[in-house]
């Protein structure tokens, strides 16, 4: 275990860019780094890992690893996991750090039962305790009603997934001085049990839900799905995106892609209109974020209104019409 | 087909913020007075997910669930699904076990149980929501991992399993065994019928101790462990929510029209 050293980004490409998580965690891993008086590293999956390299160095990195295989170009848990694990153990890293994504859950989960590590999922913050000089994780439990702490005493890597825009992403540096090394180890294609055999885009109509500057979100309170369209309608309105809670993507009143919270989406917007939505804190824990909660609700002991800036105690159906219609002369005003 | 599902019993997760409690010298929560605990949301869904595989393919369903010797009633109603066999997993030594212990005690029982062709457990628990004993009872029985599954089908010799990803999802496919971690997109799970809550009642739940299943003490020895809660705390939030009004509902509408337009 003395001999883990550094801190790991796992480092994720989208649309052949530096994922905005990534450079979050260089952020993070180099203030981490720079407390334990070691290197920071990241490893880059793909044909653009190279490319990519000098970036990845800007923004705090030491050292880059890279395989530039073309098979890492679309995600394939078998063959990351791999190429993860060899590094690591090559590597050995005393911290690895993941973005709380759709493959950062996938794989960190995953590397941590092949390395034997001690991994902190969906953290909200990060630091090295100055005594033991451990990581220490903190993050959400009980669906976001109490938040832990966590150590790993002797399992290394000691390893996090970071929550998506909570950490503040790395300033740029393209002064900084870093090496690209070239993953020689070549993946063996045995391994590689799963095979992806295709992936599919769903479309969502308007606004995407996690870039959005104004998100409406209904919840059961809205009853049916011909009525979630005065949701919509509110929503276009304020040329926002649409969410909803688990229960309206259950029952199938807008697709699965759209719910916000905890197991859903973790969006950020300036304003944040939740419409029926008890405020569970499986749902609030994924638009905490927001610079101000709108809240319409007809129950007054409704917890959403202990995470609201403003509020309207009111049946929706009687209040939305006319919210919707005011707001749209006052945008044509 | 032979499905092993992993399923845990769990503090009520939708009992109103303001019930929550917590201790924080033991770091645990207190579980408020007549709350009956429930199964994890995401185990239920599992379950749901192996009834519909054996409405199509056939086949058995076993359930195992390590807890209290109270996570018999969490067993039971997956009996009442559908599923055929369940197991309760309760030692003192699997107390307050962290996911590496937990996933390692599971495959210890899954290994005493013999073969299997599926093994399927919640993307996450609805308590600590660790997100990771699935994964790493994979790769402790050695089998593929595909996660965050709203989707199983069998065909063939192979499984067909759709995965959510941030913008939408891919279609994978795995040999069998292999295991998945289920997302609450597969579905809504089905009530409970009059012939499975009578058939789940007279089933004999066994519960099987460490020693039962070979499980090494120092496996189970906190000492051990792979992560350890440093601190439990119930963050305070001081939003202070501005009630908007008017002499009318429709008044009040278009204060609030106001308001908003100014945020955005
Ligand atoms: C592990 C875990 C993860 C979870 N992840 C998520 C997640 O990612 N996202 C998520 O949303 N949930 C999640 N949940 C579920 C969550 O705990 C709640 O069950 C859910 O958010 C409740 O949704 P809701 O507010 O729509 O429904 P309810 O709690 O049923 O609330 C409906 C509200 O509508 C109000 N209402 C009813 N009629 C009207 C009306 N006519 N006008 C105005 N108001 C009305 C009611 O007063 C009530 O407050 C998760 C749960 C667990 C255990």
């Amino acid at each position: 275990m003395d001999t883990a050293k550094g801190v790991l980004v796992f480092g994720e490409i989208v649309d052949g860019k530096l994922a905005p998580v990534t450079i979050e965690l260089l952020g993070a891993g180099r203030k981490l780094a720079n407390e334990l008086g070691e290197e920071l590293s990241v490893l880059l999956l793909g044909s653009k890992g190279g490319s990519l390299g000098q970036e990845a160095i800007a923004f705090g990195a030491d050292t880059v690893y890279t395989d530039t295989d073309s098979i890492f170009d679309v995600y394939n848990s078998d063959a990351y996991t791999q190429a993860a694990s060899g590094l690591c153990k090559k590597a050995l890293p005393a911290v690895m750090l993941f973005g709380h994504t759709d493959i950062g859950c996938d794989l960190a989960p995953r590397l941590n039962g092949r390395l034997g590590g001690g991994l902190a999922m969906d953290c909200l913050a990060l630091a090295i305790d100055p005594a033991t000089k451990f990581l220490v994780s903190t993050r959400p439990v009980y669906g976001g009603n109490a938040r832990a702490t966590m150590v790993a005493k002797a399992a290394r890597p000691q390893m996090a997934t970071v929550r998506p825009k909570t950490l503040p992403a790395a300033e740029r540096n393209d002064s900084r001085q870093g090496k690209v090394v070239m993953i020689e180890d070549k993946i063996d294609p045995s391994v590689m049990k799963i095979k992806v055999m295709e992936r599919i885009k769903e479309e969502v109509e308007g606004v995407k839900l996690e870039d959005a500057e104004v998100v409406v979100s209904g919840g059961r309170g809205i009853g049916s799905k011909q009525n979630f369209e005065m949701v919509k309608e509110l929503a276009r309105v304020l040329g926002g995106a649409v969410g909803a809670t688990r229960p309206v993507c259950d029952e199938g009143w807008t697709p699965a892609g759209l719910q916000v919270g905890q197991s859903g989406k973790v969006v950020s917007p300036k304003v944040y209109i939740a419409v029926g939505v008890s405020g569970a804190m499986a749902h609030i824990t994924g638009c905490l974020g927001s610079k101000c909660i709108v809240a319409i609700n007809k129950d007054k002991e409704a917890n959403i209104f202990n995470v609201a800036q403003l509020g309207l105690i009111a049946d929706y159906k009687e209040v939305l019409p006319a919210l919707t219609a005011k707001l749209k002369e006052l945008k044509t005003a | 087909m032979h499905t092993i599902i992993c399923v845990k019993q769990v503090l009520d997760p939708e009992i109103p913020p303001a019930k929550f409690k917590i201790d924080p010298e033991t770091k645990k929560v207190i579980p408020p007075a007549g709350v009956p605990p429930v199964i994890s949301v995401f185990d239920e869904r599992a379950v749901e997910a192996a009834c519909r595989l054996k409405d199509k393919n056939k086949g058995k369903i076993t359930i195992i669930s390590m807890g209290s010797a109270k996570a018999a009633d969490v067993v039971r109603h997956t009996l009442s699904m559908g599923a055929d066999d369940g197991i309760v997993l309760t030692d003192d030594a699997f107390e307050n076990l962290d996911s590496f212990g937990t996933a390692y005690v599971l495959s210890k029982a899954i290994k005493k149980i013999g073969a299997f062709d599926l093994v399927l457990c919640g993307r996450q628990a609805a308590d600590w929501g660790a997100g990771q004993v699935g994964s790493i009872l994979g790769e402790m029985l050695g089998i593929p991992i595909i996660t965050l599954a709203c989707n199983i089908e069998v065909t063939g010799q192979a499984l067909k399993i759709r995965r959510i990803v941030r913008d939408g999802f891919e279609v994978l496919e795995a040999p069998m065994p292999s295991l998945i971690t289920v997302s609450s997109e597969i579905g809504l799970p089905r009530l409970p019928g009059g012939m499975g809550l009578m058939m789940a009642r007279r089933k004999v739940i066994p519960t099987w101790k460490a020693v039962d299943i070979g499980a090494e003490a120092a496996m189970l020895d906190k000492a051990n462990s792979h992560t350890e809660v440093t601190g439990l705390s119930v963050p305070t939030r001081k939003s202070e929510c501005e009630m908007i009004t008017g002499v009318t509902l429709v008044e009040a509408a278009g204060n609030l029209a106001a308001r908003i337009i100014k945020l955005v």
